[in-house]
């Protein structure tokens, strides 16, 4: 089954999908990394207020088969966390680009943005 | 080395099941979801591919005797196509595998035993063989299996069904031969995940046919595939032992809770003197924990009494029935009692549990009046 990619997000090759919205950074799981883990069924979430440094790892997710870290894509200031994905950890699996974003970080330096995927990029590193 | 494949790999293979290797075995870990597949087994019906288990065949004279040495369970005083449920453990107690005994005749024991342990337990038994006049035949490559589970398995099954009696005459843990969808088959009324179901073998082939009708003419009842993931999460909320996990060759029957299975005054078994010491001196046992906070404990994970050491977890996972987390857990005796207050290390640190006595779900196999 192929796996969804969204066109105008950033991607890590941890599996994170970023959306950059001014001075903030949307981070989520990708599709690939929601069918891999399977059922989620816990999100221990990040910290809001928490510094955090690019590869930190903020939040972990776990499914009825293996627990997963997801990283900080940028460094910053988380400044928001999904608290619907905490309560039904389903939606990531159901809709993983949207309703089931993780957390918000306030980015501190935007020429990390640079080191991520686009699109093309995280296909291609997939498919390898 | 090539994984093994059941006859049904390209059944699974068409139903688009995620396959993972498990134990030499390539085996479907989930067809959609394992939640999914899980609730339609508890709510419905669902049918496993278990072909991997592994058939041990004891023909000749000593038959009974000799599986009543080799298991802790009671055999001699079964009757014909009544099937235990046992542990089979090495001197010193330790578990070799746990498993099912068939009588099938007074010269005839059928040992299903786990996949994992197939190869191990044909040495053990073959090296246990002694005087008794026995023959032994793997028969395992032989034999297909399929596990068809749910509250709706007998009102399906029993229309495509002919044998000595209906199924629904079939008691729980007896077997018998007949044929399903017109293949020859042994069938019990036994299985791994706390619902009423059937366990069916037959040859390769057939197995496969098995498969195909019992998908078509099952849709009525909403018969699904069910893998791997789901056969865990089943198992586990109804607190049957999965060995490698929850028993081993360092754990003994009695500490894991299956003391029903111990039958000391049968006579002479291997293992029955360090088991009677066992008894006297409990140290540790298997308990549930419900785990408030922190994630899924898995195998290993360690249990704390404040900042002393009081166990390991076992198994631990979701439990879609309950839509909480739980796990099972070796404490130390002083621990057990429930609603005690412990803390599991997850994730880096400690986390709120506290003891439930296991299952977490009561199992509904076995409560229906025959």
């Amino acid at each position: 089954m192929a796996h969804k990619i969204v066109e105008g997000l950033l991607y890590t090759e941890s599996d994170e999908w970023v959306r950059v919205e001014g001075e903030i950074a949307i981070v989520g799981i990708t599709d690939y990394a929601q069918d891999k883990l399977g059922d989620i069924v816990y999100i221990e979430e990040a910290v809001q207020g928490n510094k955090v440094v690019k590869e930190d790892k903020v939040a972990t997710i776990e499914s009825v088969k293996a627990a997963s870290d997801i990283n900080a894509p940028v460094s910053g200031e988380i400044v928001e966390v999904n608290k619907s994905v905490v309560k039904d950890p389903a939606i990531v699996n159901n809709d993983p680009y949207s309703k089931g974003w993780l957390f918000k970080i306030k980015i501190d330096n935007t020429e990390e943005i640079k080191d991520l995927l686009n699109a093309k990029g995280y296909e291609e590193y997939r498919k390898e | 080395m090539d994984l093994k494949r059941t006859p049904l790999y390209e059944e699974h293979k068409k139903l688009g099941a995620k396959l993972v290797t498990f134990h030499d075995w390539e085996m479907p870990l989930q067809y959609t979801s394992i939640i999914e597949e899980h609730l339609n087994v508890r709510n419905n019906v669902g049918i496993f591919d278990v072909s991997h288990m592994g058939e041990i065949e004891i023909h000749g004279k000593d038959a009974v005797n000799f599986a009543d040495y080799l298991v802790t369970n009671s055999i001699k005083e079964s009757k014909i196509g009544r099937v235990k449920y046992t542990p089979m453990c090495y001197p010193d107690g330790g578990e070799v595998d746990d498993l099912f005994v068939y009588k099938l005749g007074e010269d005839f024991i059928l040992l299903v035993v786990n996949a994992s342990n197939y190869d191990k337990d044909l040495d053990w038994v073959i090296k246990n063989k002694g005087l008794f006049n026995v023959r032994i035949d793997c028969k395992s490559y032989d034999w297909g299996e399929v596990a068809i589970q749910g509250p709706k398995a007998e009102q399906f099954l029993i229309r495509y069904f002919e044998g000595p009696k209906a199924l629904d005459k079939l008691g729980y843990f007896q077997s018998m031969y007949g044929r399903l969808f017109g293949k020859e088959i042994l069938v019990s009324r036994t299985g791994y995940t706390g619902e009423d179901g059937f366990e069916v073998y037959s040859d390769n082939d057939s197995i496969v046919y098995i498969w195909q009708e019992a998908l078509n003419e099952g849709r009525e009842f909403n018969i699904k595939p069910a893998g791997l993931g789901a056969r865990d999460t089943l198992r586990f909320e109804v607190g049957y032992w999965l060995y490698g996990n929850d028993i081993d060759q360092r754990t003994n029957p009695i500490e894991a809770g299956q003391g029903f299975a111990v039958k000391f005054e049968k006579g002479d078994f291997i293992g029955k003197e360090a088991l009677l010491k066992a008894q006297e001196n409990i140290n540790r046992k298997l308990v549930g924990l419900h785990i408030h906070e922190g994630g899924i404990p898995r195998h290993g994970a360690i249990i704390f009494k404040g900042d002393k050491n009081a166990g390991f977890v076992t198994s631990g996972n979701f439990c879609p029935t309950l839509n909480s987390i739980n796990a099972m857990a070796y404490v130390e005796s002083a621990y057990t009692i429930p609603e005690t207050e412990l803390t599991v290390f997850l994730h880096n640190k400690l986390n709120k549990c506290m003891v439930v006595n296991l299952p977490f779900v009561e199992p509904r196999a076995g409560k229906k009046k025959i």
